[in-house]
């Protein structure tokens, strides 16, 4: 077990390891100076000058990886070149929001995932099924940004159901859960299905069913017990879909989360701000999965023993 | 029949007939996709030049009319005008037009890309196989579009730097996917027949193991290709996409946003050229892959 934990922290910090380069990487190649940015055009030479010792930009790129790399371990990511603020405050002010939204879609996809899946599964090709397998099919071609421009169209400007920007109340909160929860609903349910055929095929399945127990229990717990371990795996997984996607369905839906603030930060070439957003996203990512990875070891003890 | 014929016989025959539904079944899947999607491309070539669409051109006496309008030029405005007054199925397809060649440069550059790659780490293992597949892992380990969105605004609005941004976060999918295959095939006996007919490392992987990969990539390509042009989409709906004044099925349905409450088919309509391309496109590539691979296929 040691093992297994030991390899999936040294996983997880290489991944971090290799985002943070490539972001650093990237940002430099963008073709405006920073100094520039922020001093404005009709800053003069000398300003310029001093801006740019100020901000180490005069260092040479290795001095300057090194420390982007420092202040990144501790959270230290630079002042907005905007709002002159640290980095990290702005995106503390947003990450809740995003973690509401991302926690609600996740809850809202699980919620109607098990019973579909669990009716699907019941009786193949029956009508649930055939419905859960056009479903996803359906949903997976719809492209979120869309669907929330849709819901919008339907729900706020024609209904006048639900606001339409911002976050003034938890009813802002209801259209973008549905939009972010849609692809995951569907993915969830196949899984659900499917792990559940399987499992029920498996042997001790068929003893529950010689004990004489009911066919519920057979399904509660026996089944859904082994049916729900990848379960865990996708929802790690999709959390990072899930957060990507926020980048659109944010904005859409002017959602003051931290995907809405990479796009601001990005159209404002607000690089400091921009690139600790795609960390923080990602050391999110990472952690999660790092987290599913080790419950999951710890749910089946055949995964860790594996390799 | 009498009581005599063999028993099992009407159980192969029922399994027979099942296989060839199924079979028929996939050839339907395949082809009605494929119509479709050639339908949308001869629109998207013929279209923008019946209508002489210009996106640049405006006519602010037509704007924000809806589906059905007669214009004053006395043709008909069958899905409506935009904000500038611009016909939007001509707009429409153009942005079809746009989508299709990014999504097609896309799956080539990163195609190519990725299968030489995967074909070399494959084929010869070691550090090569190590480096590339570490590189892999992090790329996968990450939401892309997040990459996506920031190497697209480094680099600023084009269509061409949508085709770097996209194909530097698809190659990985396809070099997993030739890998993985080269690894199956190269201890198979033709390979090593071939080998010990003395080809070379060249021979081996592009005349050898290639042509056994090309199945599941095709595959992969399929689905890819929806992906591609979603995130192609959703990177113009964001404004890092296209750049201004190139049609976009993303950028036209941002555009329509400003306008919900007049005009609700500038957002509406494109997305439903989208959904249809990726529907047609999913289900293509499920069909396929059913057809290539049936081991692999979903229940």
């Amino acid at each position: 077990m040691l093992g297994y934990v030991i390899r999936r922290l040294v996983l997880a910090v290489f991944v971090l390891w290799g985002v943070a380069t490539a972001v650093f990487a990237i940002v430099r190649l963008v073709p405006a100076d920073p100094a520039l940015l922020i001093a404005g055009s009709d800053a003069s030479p000398e300003q310029l000058a001093t801006l740019r010792e100020k901000m180490g930009l005069d260092e040479s790129i290795i001095v300057q990886y090194g420390k982007f790399l420092g202040g990144a371990m501790t959270g230290d990511f630079g002042d907005s070149f905007q709002q002159r603020v640290p980095a990290m405050d702005l995106i503390a002010q947003v990450l809740p929001n995003t973690a509401l939204l991302a926690v609600l879609a996740c809850a809202l996809a699980l919620v109607l995932s098990f019973p579909l899946g669990l009716l699907a599964s019941l009786r193949v090709n029956g009508l649930v099924d055939r419905i859960v397998t056009t479903g996803s099919l359906f949903t997976q071609a719809l492209p979120n940004f869309w669907i929330g421009v849709v819901l919008l169209l339907v729900f706020s400007r024609k209904l006048k159901w639900l606001p339409s920007v911002g976050l003034d109340s938890p009813k802002n909160l209801i259209l973008p859960t549905i939009v972010l929860a849609l692809p995951f609903v569907s993915v969830l349910t196949r899984m659900i299905r499917n792990g559940l055929l399987e499992v029920m095929g498996e042997g001790y399945i068929q003893t529950a069913r010689a004990k004489g127990l009911l066919e519920r229990t057979v399904i509660f717990p026996h089944a859904i017990r082994n049916a729900a371990i990848p379960v865990v795996t996708i929802v790690g997984l999709q959390f990072g879909t899930l957060l990507g996607g926020a980048a659109v369905t944010e904005t859409v839906f002017t959602f003051p989360g931290i995907g809405r603030l990479l796009v601001l930060s990005l159209q404002g070439r607000d690089y400091n701000v921009a690139q600790a957003c795609v960390l923080v996203i990602a050391a999110v990512f990472v952690l999660i999965n790092l987290v599913v990875d080790l419950t999951y070891g710890f749910l089946d003890p055949r995964v860790r023993l594996a390799k | 029949m009498t009581a005599t014929a063999p028993a099992p016989a009407p159980a192969v025959n029922a399994t027979m007939r099942h296989a060839r539904r199924a079979r028929r079944g996939v050839t339907v899947r395949i082809v009605v996709p494929l119509v479709v999607i050639g339908l949308i491309v001869v629109g998207a070539i013929v279209v923008p030049l019946v209508y002489h669409y210009d996106p640049l051109h405006a006519d602010l006496l037509a704007r924000l009319k809806p589906p059905g309008t007669v214009t004053s030029d006395g043709g008909t405005a069958i899905l409506g005008t935009d904000q500038i007054g611009s016909d939007l199925f001509a707009q429409i397809m153009a942005g079809a037009r746009v989508s299709l060649l990014v999504g097609v440069a896309t799956l080539v550059i990163s195609g190519v890309v990725g299968l030489a790659l995967g074909l070399l780490a494959g084929h010869f293992g070691g550090w090569l196989d190590a480096a590339l597949m570490r590189i892999a892992d992090v790329q996968l380990a990450f939401p892309s579009i997040l990459l996506a969105i920031l190497v697209a605004s480094v680099l600023g609005q084009g269509v061409g730097n949508i085709i770097i941004v996209l194909s530097i976060s698809n190659w990985v999918v396809f070099a997993r996917v030739a890998r993985s295959q080269v690894l199956g095939l190269k201890n198979r006996e033709y390979v090593e027949a071939a080998r010990a007919l003395g080809a070379g490392n060249w021979h081996l992987m592009f005349r050898t193991l290639l042509p056994g990969c090309m199945a599941p990539v095709i595959v992969v390509a399929t689905t890819q290709f929806a992906q591609v042009i979603l995130t192609e989409a959703s990177l113009s709906f964001l404004g890092v996409g296209v750049p201004l004044g190139t049609p976009s099925l993303g950028s036209t349905i941002y555009n329509g946003t400003q306008y919900l409450s007049t005009a609700w088919w500038i957002s509406t309509l494109p997305g439903i050229v989208l959904v249809i391309l990726m529907l047609a496109f999913g289900i293509l590539g499920d069909a396929l892959r059913d057809k290539f691979d049936p081991r692999l296929r979903s229940a």
